[in-house]
């Protein structure tokens, strides 16, 4: 066989011997001038990317330095000496237990998750699919609440969650925030674009819904599934403000108000509070690295639906 | 599917193939959505019409009694020298002043690297992954890795601008206005990467052929951009300014973290203020009355800023 053909780039500069020899010297400007600019597009790019990049690396070294080291040598990013102790104060510390407070987060987004996956599933699945009365008020009612500021919901739900004896507990920081209209209305947009002809086909053979919600749409829609599960897992790790109100004792704190109190007991001691942010960040890198195509195409299209 | 569609299309009594057959099913509906409905109404629809309940009282969990007090909470508001309208309107100041001084640049930035990132690049999606990477944090992380960072004793910021011969005990947390420089970079720094996606989004819808036309009618880059980026992305446009303002609006965690809320109260917003006052100290009334006044203003501004959006389309 002959030599596989690579894909010709198109941005590439025509052949030099073609410039010299077909060409008069005056047409060599452009290809130079095109050539720089790609360069310079790079230059910027990589600068750009290096000022995202560099605080985050800085975080990453001063959490393997000593404290003397952190104070003296702020901007270096090679820890003198590389150690671990920061990671280790922390999780011996026991009025500051990061472990459990890891725990608790990966708990109450697991279960926040659940709920919305569950709930909107199936409410995204009455307004796409099926016709019912009040189902306009239904929607116009839900999509409403997007434009809603959330401070508004912050004392009443406070004094509700109260109520329901769940201050201080995984269902105050999972459930009020299961009731997010983004879910459903996700949902929703995915569900419309199923086309009807196999849910009819379903029909004839006698299938109702619960078969068809079970056995045909969802498993037609894993991919907006996933992504839905992780924007609701990123938003549950993340929260702060309501968390940082509603959890009290300092076994029960998630990982994002436990950094807020890290830093107040920890102030001069940046190893060990940049130890406690790599710890909260690395589980949503991850999962962002493994799903960044289905996470950032989501939010692309959310503007396109605007 | 295409040959489906053509033959519907050729028998026009044949129902639309959206309408579900069966007809109405309006309890099967009920069904499935009464999970959602049921969180919903608790934790939705309740607190916002509760929330007014509690605003028109004198509302203090710790007190037995609650007396009615009709709309004083807000006409306090209103009153210059009241126990709260000072506090409030400084902390609304401190919240226009965050966001005037933000949404340029959460707008300008990532518009920057959206055009940059729609050139023909190799490793693009790369570059596009980068740059949102820094949204995936909480705010929490940001806020203590910047407080860190932007320490004006002992920050790698100050570190590096010393390193340069810049003056180096630049006071980025503690005095104005560098910590509302720092409030707004530190914002950029974590946001530019969600809106420059959506920007770029919108870039690519943007008809080729048209920047074609405009290369035939001899036009620069600067013009391209000017005449046929800018128009075609308007609606995007709208939607990226809107909800960057309203983000802006509700910024909490940067000042609560990075500055807490000072010098003074200088940079204390207005949620910041609403939650303490209701949530830490205790007045729930005059809190929830707040909320509702800060609800109405972004509604109004909204309003104002989706009609100039609009408008400019004529």
């Amino acid at each position: 066989m002959t030599a596989p053909v690579l894909p010709a780039r198109r941005d590439a500069a025509p052949p030099r011997a073609a410039i010299r020899t077909d060409r008069p010297a005056a047409d060599r400007g452009p290809v130079v001038r095109r050539r720089l600019r790609r360069a310079g597009l790079y230059l910027v790019l990589y600068l750009l990317a290096l000022a995202v990049v560099l605080p985050l690396l800085w975080v990453l070294t001063t959490s393997f330095k000593s404290d003397g080291d952190a104070i003296d040598n702020p901007a270096s990013l090679l820890p003198n000496p590389v150690t671990g102790a920061a990671y280790q104060t922390l999780l011996a510390s026991a009025d500051l237990p990061i472990f459990r407070w890891f725990l608790n987060s990966l708990a109450a987004g697991a279960l926040q998750t659940l709920l919305i996956l569950v709930t909107a599933s199936m409410g995204a699945y009455a307004l796409a699919r099926l016709d019912f009365a009040g189902k306009k008020v239904v929607f116009g009612v839900i999509v409403m609440t997007l434009f809603v500021p959330p401070v508004i919901f912050l004392i009443p739900n406070y004094l509700i969650v109260q109520n329901l004896g769940w201050l201080d507990s995984i269902w105050a920081i999972t459930v009020p925030g299961a009731a997010s209209a983004f879910g459903i209305f996700f949902l929703r947009q995915f569900f419309l674009g199923l086309p009807a002809e196999i849910e009819e086909a379903a029909r004839i053979d006698g299938a109702g819904d619960v078969r068809i919600f079970l056995q045909l749409i969802i498993p037609l829609s894993r991919p907006a599934i996933a992504t839905l599960a992780v924007l609701s897992f990123l938003s549950n790790w993340n929260d702060f403000l309501w968390p940082v109100y509603v959890l009290l004792s300092p076994e029960n704190l998630t990982l994002q108000p436990g950094l807020s109190v890290l830093r107040g007991a920890y102030s001069t001691h940046f190893g060990i509070v940049m130890a406690g942010a790599v710890i909260a960040s690395v589980p949503v890198l991850i999962l962002f690295t493994l799903a960044q195509r289905h996470v950032v195409e989501s939010v692309a299209a959310s503007g396109l639906k605007g | 599917m295409s040959d489906l569609v053509v033959e519907r299309s050729a028998l026009p009594q044949v129902a639309p193939a959206r309408k579900p057959r069966g007809g109405r099913r309006t309890l099967t509906a009920y069904l499935f959505l009464a999970p959602f409905l049921l969180l919903f109404v608790v934790f939705v629809v309740v607190p916002a019409v509760y929330g007014i309940w509690i605003s028109l009282h004198a509302w203090n969990p710790l007190l037995p009694v609650k007396p009615f007090i009709g709309l004083t909470n807000y006409l306090q508001l209103f009153t210059p020298g009241s126990l709260t309208s000072g506090d409030f309107w400084q902390s609304m100041g401190a919240t226009a002043i965050f966001t005037v001084a933000s949404v340029p640049f959460l707008v300008a930035v990532p518009l920057l690297l959206a055009v940059l990132l729609n050139q023909r690049l190799a490793g693009g999606s790369v570059f596009r992954a980068v740059f949102f990477a820094p949204y995936v944090l909480g705010v929490a992380v940001i806020g203590v890795m910047w407080r860190y960072l932007l320490d004006p004793q002992n920050g790698a910021v100050n570190a590096v601008l010393s390193f340069f011969g810049v003056q180096a005990d630049i006071p980025w947390t503690v005095d104005v206005p560098w910590a509302w420089i720092s409030l707004v970079g530190v914002t950029v720094w974590w946001i530019s990467g969600f809106n420059t996606v959506i920007l770029l989004a919108g870039l690519k819808g943007i008809n080729a052929e048209l920047y074609d036309a405009a290369a035939v009618d001899g036009a620069g880059a600067w013009r391209k951009f000017l005449s046929v980026t800018l128009p075609g992305l308007r609606p995007v446009m709208a939607f990226v300014t809107t909800t960057t303002i309203l983000g802006s609006a509700n910024m909490f965690g940067q000042s609560f973290l990075l500055t807490q809320g000072g010098p003074g109260t200088e940079t204390r917003t207005v949620i910041m203020y609403i939650a303490n006052l209701g949530l830490s100290q205790n007045q729930m009334g005059a809190a929830s009355a707040m909320s509702y006044v800060l609800f109405l203003f972004l509604a109004l501004i909204s309003i104002v800023n989706f009609r100039l959006q609009s408008r400019r389309g004529d």
